[in-house]
């Protein structure tokens, strides 16, 4: 009887180490016009998980994750934030598919010392927020770096001279304005034109129009899948259809079912492409892809690939950060990100990707482009 | 060719903002209520319209009457859950009751139809005006949106049922004893009222994009409308609705784009400080 006590104690005490997981958070867009970006987020997440933990998962434990739908909305993303760091005590909490919501999260993280990862959202400030004690790390594009690639593209695809700005109004757009009037006036160049149009517009011939009038020869446009697309169909609307170099919104939705058949001419920027020669680590990621998710046939179907991509890296480094902690408290996991040294990821090999100076592990020459080709994103280009 | 540009685009969207406005003009008219979720109804019609005409393949002429129709039956049952309920009470939750209706509408739409928004099938063809590009279909909501806001003078002026409708203003009591199925009457109105909104939502539906919450913002603006052109006047909300859209447009097309919400809604603040009853509407008498 004792012995049977005893072995029943020591099985309690075995059962939650064994069975406690390391909680990994995810806020991100699950509805709504991103809806698809979300869950690449979440597929690139969750293969890097199911590979972590078919090799022992981290400190001897399993890693989950957690997934709360933000509806691209900061009140509801701050929401879902607290209760994933605060009830279910998550070690990092991933996060940010749009701007707006990424923004609301970084003081939560900041204040209360809790490491947040943004797969996705580009806006500058989310890094570089001021913080003395900055949590936030990003393995993604940066507008501000985004923007100069922009430009770059567009001067030598298209020999830009006067380009006009058409950005979603809202912080995102408002970060790119900057970037992009900044990278302008590094080169001595001088917009044709600013406009902005609301998230829901239906029609934006009226802002269009004073581009067009102004002169635009090229279009920078900000906004993501929904706006976009909009964008797009104004364009066809009034029958002028200047090259547009986009940020990489488009790529989070059904874009050319949404924009139609003009929505091949816009070229955006992304992190990584699954067409073309792919690294061990890519070959490995999309056969894993292929094996979990029965609608991924094709390299075309791991769609918007960045989301895959970044989140499956984020992941890859968030738990590497966990390791060289030797715990999940929040200061230490920060730490841990520091120490990081050399990883072959599926975007590039990482070498020291994280210092205290720089949370972002993305530079601009991680940059490809691409377009739509009926309802796959290709590298600009590259005809199946 | 700014101008003309804007006043294309300005004249469509005002239409919808007509269209919508109306059917807060039509139940305010028989029934001193409003279905605040205007936006939900706009929605469904294009929910329903693109389910039938884009998901089972069906020609757009008939998939386009039967989503009207099932607006309506919608909206005979907002009248039926969401007011009479609390008006035959004398409470004025309807208030509420209409824009919980809308948003299990809206949710309803997310679960069922989906969470991304989808494209419907834009209509080809264009003609040029004055220079300019300008699509058929940018041409026909104005149009549409106008014969709409005939028939409904038509019908309220000329029918026997449109005659008992104004009659159920003037005097509900007296309505009643005169054999006028009241109920019916306003039933009828936010039967009307919705498929107003489901046209509006079929219309723009191929200019947008689908989703459970893309007539929010429109209902919004639709009410504002309804109250510049003073509520109670038909002909007076329709050409609020115009003068709305043609001034956003205007707005943004002159002096750009950060001054359109709010030069256009502070100009709405200023003609009903001046015109409390509307730009078209008239005070109410009361006899003592």
């Amino acid at each position: 009887m004792k012995r049977l006590f005893l072995l029943a104690v020591v099985f309690a005490a075995a059962m939650p180490a064994y069975a406690q997981t390391i909680k990994i958070g995810l806020v991100t867009a699950l509805s709504g016009q991103s809806a698809r970006a979300g869950e690449a987020i979440t597929r690139g997440l969750q293969v890097a998980i199911d590979e972590i933990n078919a090799k022992g998962g981290v400190l001897g434990r399993k890693l989950e994750l957690l997934r709360r739908d933000d509806e691209s909305t900061p009140a509801k993303g701050v929401i879902a934030a607290r209760e994933l760091y605060f009830k279910e005590k998550v070690a990092v909490l991933i996060g940010g598919l749009d701007s707006p919501v990424a923004l609301a999260i970084v003081p939560i993280a900041n204040e209360n010392k809790l490491p947040f990862m943004d797969p996705w959202a580009a806006g500058t400030p989310i890094t570089k927020n001021g913080a003395k004690d900055n949590y936030v790390f990003r393995v993604s594009a940066v507008d501000e770096l985004v923007d100069k690639a922009m430009l770059q593209y567009a001067q030598k695809t298209y020999n830009a001279r006067k380009p006009g700005m058409i950005l979603v109004n809202n912080p995102w757009g408002e970060s790119n304005e900057k970037g992009l009037t900044a990278a302008l006036k590094e080169k001595n160049i001088q917009a044709a034109g600013i406009e902005k149009f609301e998230g829901n517009d239906v029609d934006v011939v009226p802002q269009l129009s004073r581009l067009k009038s102004s002169g635009t020869d090229v279009l920078f446009l900000v906004g993501n899948v929904g706006p976009s697309s909009q964008v797009v169909k104004s364009l066809d609307r009034m029958g002028w259809m200047p090259p547009i170099v986009s940020h990489w919104g488009p790529a989070g939705g059904r874009f050319t079912e949404l924009a139609g058949p003009s929505a091949k001419n816009v070229h955006f920027v992304q992190t990584y492409s699954f067409f073309g020669k792919q690294s061990p680590v890519g070959q490995k990621v999309l056969k894993a892809l292929m094996a979990k998710y029965p609608d991924i046939k094709s390299p075309g179907d791991v769609t918007p690939a960045v989301g895959v991509a970044n989140a499956y890296d984020a992941m890859m480094l968030s738990a590497l950060a966990i390791r060289n902690a030797g715990s999940t408290d929040g200061p230490k996991v920060r730490d841990g990100y520091y120490k990081i040294g050399r990883h072959e990821g599926l975007i590039k090999t990482y070498d020291k990707p994280f210092t205290p100076q720089n949370h972002d592990a993305l530079g601009e020459n991680d940059y490809v482009w691409a377009q739509f080709i009926d309802n796959q994103i290709l590298p600009v280009g590259m005809n199946r | 060719m700014l101008v003309t540009s804007a006043l294309i685009s300005g004249l469509a969207l005002g239409s919808m903002y007509g269209l919508l406005a109306l059917g807060f003009y039509v139940t305010y008219a028989v029934s001193s209520t409003v279905n605040f979720a205007q936006g939900s109804s706009m929605m469904l019609g294009a929910v329903f319209a693109y389910t039938l005409a884009v998901t089972f393949g069906w020609p757009f002429i008939p998939a386009a009457l039967l989503a009207l129709f099932l607006c309506a039956m919608y909206g005979m049952l907002v009248e039926f859950v969401a007011v009479r309920p609390f008006v035959r009470r004398g409470s004025s939750a309807w208030l509420m009751a209409t824009v919980a209706l809308g948003i299990v509408a809206d949710n309803a739409v997310l679960f069922t139809f989906g969470k991304e928004p989808r494209g419907f099938p834009m209509l080809q063809g264009s003609v040029q005006i004055a220079g300019i590009n300008v699509s058929w279909l940018q041409l026909a909501i104005p149009a549409v949106g106008l014969a709409l806001a005939g028939l409904l003078y038509l019908f309220s002026n000329k029918t026997q049922t449109g005659k008992a409708m104004l009659a159920v203003v003037q005097n509900p009591e007296a309505a009643r004893l005169m054999g006028i199925n009241v109920p019916l009457a306003i039933s009828l109105a936010y039967a009307a009222s919705t498929l107003f909104a489901g046209a509006a939502g079929i219309m723009i539906a191929p200019l947008f994009n689908v989703h459970s919450d893309m007539g929010t913002l429109f209902g919004l603006k639709a009410f504002a409308v309804a109250i510049l052109g003073g509520i109670t006047s038909a002909w007076g909300v329709m050409l609020a609705g115009l003068i709305f859209g043609l001034t956003e447009a205007l707005i943004t097309a002159l002096l750009g784009s950060s001054y359109t919400q709010i030069l256009s809604f502070a100009l709405v603040i200023v003609a009903l400080a001046l015109m409390p009853n509307g730009l078209f509407g008239r005070a109410e008498v009361k006899k003592v």
